[in-house]
């Protein structure tokens, strides 16, 4: 019970924000929008890139909003305050993870109606488990993001993980040079990095009608990462402090 | 009866500085304890480790029978923080709302906000309120699911005076009713209204006493000058 009201108050939280609220959405509809025109040429590029982008927007937006909310928890007090209560760490966490997801439902599901009905996205799998996937991703951005908020001190270095924790993972996660033609070294690292496989699993779903058992182990890889980043994240959730 | 808090030779450190230096002291039951010291001499330390949020080098410290901060205290220990702990991006009484459906206790929150004098600011953000607005919605949260315990670190700080009397009123009205009050303050007229008296200083008790027996063993019937004169008395034996 505590969990759905922590749920409820982060999302009240969101809804006294109506800027936030407009840019978890229509930021990526943007990008989208600039995608779709940058490969107005070359329309199979878009429905690859388009595709894969339609699970990163939501990993990056996640990542740096639940960081962030989760920083301004530790900074202002009011985890500490909460910790003296009788609320669970999990009860925190599951919390915010359900209103985040919630959030983030909501955005998959707009960006890629955009994707499929305005911008003509081309994919062979159907548009259910696209929507599925975004949302796997931005559970894991969100874990990741609850997870690495416990190592910043302040917002200034909350923002700096974003480049430190996602951009090697979109370097390396095969959308711009394939996985399979890295230098061995580099292909061991992307295989250890969850990205990869999320965008291994929306180019299966491009590729084939039905979903392939790669597709499900990858979706599952997600699931088991964000799982493990969210109990890192409650042991980082100290209760006596110095 | 148990005291409410039993303290004994508390250290606490804080990087390899030692904040406290082993404290013992015991709070009675339904009293308002007042923690009086000046800034940096501990007050907030000793009140993070009874509400068990602070790491403790040695010593223990027990609240109402059990080990300070385990699980079965939580329900029954309200937490002000010195700095407002409240969401500033919600309302008073969603913030109240919230804090209240944590306790298994039936919602009180009209009547703490009644207590505070927000009663006609319960729909603004809270950052929209004035600093003392703020530290009032604050305080309303740790009041909120009826704590037998209430650790108030600087409640009155920047209130307006009619504002300060009614709480102080309220404060007495809730130790008669049988609820604990560790009440900490910097200023010396208020350590007047409290039953009970713990004068911390670097660290270290240096009396712990009625107001009236303080001001009896000072000498002197001013508070103020009663603390100054315990602090000299205390450097003269520890030299």
């Amino acid at each position: 019970m505590r969990t759905l009201r922590t749920t409820a108050r982060v999302l009240r939280q969101l809804t006294h924000d109506r800027r936030t609220i407009a840019m978890i959405v229509l930021v990526p509809c943007l990008l989208l929008v600039l995608l779709r025109y940058v490969f107005d040429d070359s329309p199979a590029t878009f429905d690859r890139v388009g595709l894969v982008m339609l699970g990163v927007f939501p990993l990056v937006i996640m990542f740096l909003i639940t960081s962030v909310a989760m920083l301004r928890e530790r900074t202002s007090g009011t985890l500490e305050r909460l910790l003296t209560t009788p609320i669970g760490k999990l009860d925190i966490l599951l919390g915010y993870g359900l209103a985040f997801a919630l959030a983030a439902a909501v955005q998959a599901a707009l960006v890629s109606a955009l994707a499929y009905l305005v911008l003509g996205l081309d994919a062979a799998g159907g548009a259910g488990l696209v929507v599925m996937l975004a949302i796997g991703n931005a559970v894991l951005g969100m874990a990741l993001g609850l997870f690495f908020s416990a190592f910043a001190r302040n917002e200034f270095q909350a923002v700096q993980f974003m480049p430190a924790v996602i951009l090697p993972q979109a370097l390396l996660c095969g959308l711009f040079v394939p996985r399979e033609q890295m230098v061995g070294w580099l292909h061991a690292i992307s295989d250890v990095l969850p990205m990869s496989y999320s965008v291994e699993a929306l180019t299966e779903v491009g590729r084939h009608a039905e979903a392939t058992s790669v597709m499900w182990r990858d979706a599952g890889i997600i699931l088991a990462v964000a799982v493990v980043a969210l109990l890192a994240g409650a042991a980082t959730l100290r209760r006596r402090t110095g | 009866m148990t005291p409410a808090i039993q303290v004994t030779d508390l250290v606490v450190e804080r990087g390899r500085r030692r904040v406290l230096h082993g404290l013992t002291a015991e709070i009675p039951r339904g009293a308002v304890t007042g923690l009086l010291g000046p800034s940096g001499s501990g007050k907030t330390t000793l009140m993070r480790c009874v509400v068990g949020v602070q790491r403790v080098a040695s010593g223990t410290v027990r609240v109402l029978d059990a080990p300070a901060g385990s699980r079965a205290l939580r329900s029954r220990v309200g937490y002000l923080t010195q700095s407002p702990s409240v969401y500033p991006d919600l309302t008073v009484r969603e913030n109240l709302r919230y804090f209240a459906s944590l306790y298994r206790t039936p919602d009180d929150t009209d009547e703490v906000t009644a207590v505070v004098g927000l009663s006609g600011a319960e729909h603004q953000l809270v950052r929209d309120l004035s600093g003392g607005q703020r530290a009032r919605a604050s305080l309303a949260c740790a009041l909120v699911g009826r704590p037998e315990l209430l650790v108030l670190d600087e409640p009155t700080v920047g209130q307006d005076p009619v504002l300060r009397d009614e709480l102080w009123r309220r404060f007495h009205a809730l130790a008669h009713n049988g609820t604990t009050l560790l009440v900490s303050s910097h200023v010396m007229d208020e350590a007047a209204r409290c039953d009970d008296l713990v004068l911390v200083r670097d660290g270290r008790i240096i009396a712990h006493d009625t107001p009236g027996a303080v001001r009896a063993a000072a000498g002197t019937d001013d508070l103020d000058e009663a603390f100054l004169r315990l602090i000299r008395d205390h450097e003269e034996v520890a030299s």
